[in-house]
């Protein structure tokens, strides 16, 4: 079984996907292991634009079940609609018109119980799509989930992209979407470590103290990342009181992010960014790929 | 004809709601007989679907049109299935019964 690192912040544009992508290069580099990117971003997933040469390898989709009435056995009795939690079930008696809503239905199966017709039956129903990319001799080095424009489906789309064991991978990288709501959970459950990127600002210690309050619910082992390091000194009170370990600070630098927006982050990296992330990787080592 | 205002309170003189899904009452007029209902929103405080349940409750009643701030995308798709009218208007200082006077004209 591989080990598996989440990247979570809270706050989004603290550096997460820049961290998956650099962490990527070095671990495999540094470790000769295989590794995998799993971008669980699935509103906007972006790991793929930073690497060239990407070759598509299967994509495969995911699907949602349905309720699907049939008004020719259904009686209007809205029985259904009172089970429904989800506000996802239309019927209009005096217009005998019963219909489900795709996009408000959880898949609870909670109407299939309430219909005393047996009118009601589940059809899949796309939510999004699971892209595998190989890269070079590379195989299988990036998978990404990707909602279906309209679907609120988060949740789904990410349980079905990691629960695959991908045994023929060291370490698994999970690129979590920012945020600490249920996305996110489906995310770093699965991990075995997870790395919180935050930047020194107080938006980003408020979303950060959120995350922490998140993962030690989950009791899962974590170390923090600080982007765009400066001198905002709140962020490092907490963390020392806290007894959080810092896995690194990664100094800001305008290049850089002007690098990132050209998608070229893995070109030319800068002698102190390569140092920052070949520590990580060390650490990392020590802590998680001797004991796997 | 009955037409729906959404209404802030459940009086004429209650003030114009410009939500739809989440109005606190749907005012209920009969062009017929001139007459005038407040019915309460149920789903006001719903955690989803309140656009598309309040669209359920004025097709059940049997509205022909609905004067709302606007229409979210559920709503609006389940009305326009049903061929009912929807007026926005952007002035919640209006009342009720100055909204009824306007459609009298």
């Amino acid at each position: 079984m591989p080990v598996k690192i989440a990247i979570a912040s809270g706050k989004g544009g603290t550096g997460k996907t820049t961290v998956t992508v650099n962490l990527y290069h070095f671990m495999s580099k540094i470790l000769n292991s295989k590794v995998q990117i799993a971008d669980c971003d699935v509103e906007e997933p972006n790991a793929s634009i930073f690497f060239e040469e990407l070759e598509s390898a299967k994509s495969k989709q995911v699907t949602q079940l349905i309720p699907f009435i049939n008004t020719d056995t259904c009686t209007f009795c809205r029985k259904c609609v009172d089970y429904c939690e989800f506000n996802a079930i239309i019927v209009i008696p005096p217009a005998q018109f019963a219909e489900v809503s795709p996009s408000l239905c959880h898949s609870c199966g909670a109407c299939l119980y309430a219909c005393p017709e047996k009118a009601i039956i589940e059809q899949p129903n796309e939510i999004g799509q699971i892209n595998t990319f190989n890269h070079g001799v590379d195989e299988s080095f990036l998978i990404e989930g990707r909602l279906k424009i309209g679907s609120s489906m988060q949740t789904m789309v990410i349980k079905d992209l990691v629960k695959d064991d991908w045994i023929n991978k060291e370490v698994i990288l999970y690129d979590a979407p920012p945020g600490t709501s249920c996305s996110v959970v489906a995310t770093i459950t699965q991990a075995n470590y997870i790395i919180l990127v935050t930047e020194p600002t107080p938006f980003g210690l408020h979303d950060l103290k959120l995350m922490i309050d998140l993962v030690r619910k989950l009791n899962k082992p974590f170390g923090v990342i600080i982007n765009k390091a400066d001198e905002y000194s709140d962020t490092y009170t907490y963390l020392k009181e806290e007894g959080i370990e810092i896995l690194a600070e990664i100094p800001f630098n305008i290049d850089y992010v002007k690098s990132y927006a050209q998608g070229s982050i893995l070109k030319n990296i800068p002698s102190d960014i390569e140092s920052v992330y070949t520590g990580i990787t060390q650490k990392l080592k020590n802590k998680l790929i001797h004991h796997a | 004809m009955k037409i729906a205002i959404t209404s802030t309170q459940n009086i004429p003189e209650s003030t114009f709601d410009l939500r739809f899904g989440r109005a606190s009452y749907f005012c209920i007029y009969n062009t017929e007989n001139n007459s005038v209902e407040f019915i309460d929103n149920e789903n006001i405080n719903a955690n989803s679907g309140a656009g598309i349940k309040a669209a359920e409750k004025v097709i059940e009643l049997g509205v022909s049109r609905v004067i709302s701030g606007d229409f979210g995308p559920k709503a609006k798709d389940l009305l326009d299935k049903f061929k009912i009218q929807m007026v926005m208007l952007d002035d919640d200082s209006q009342t009720i019964s100055s909204i009824i006077k306007q459609l009298n004209k």
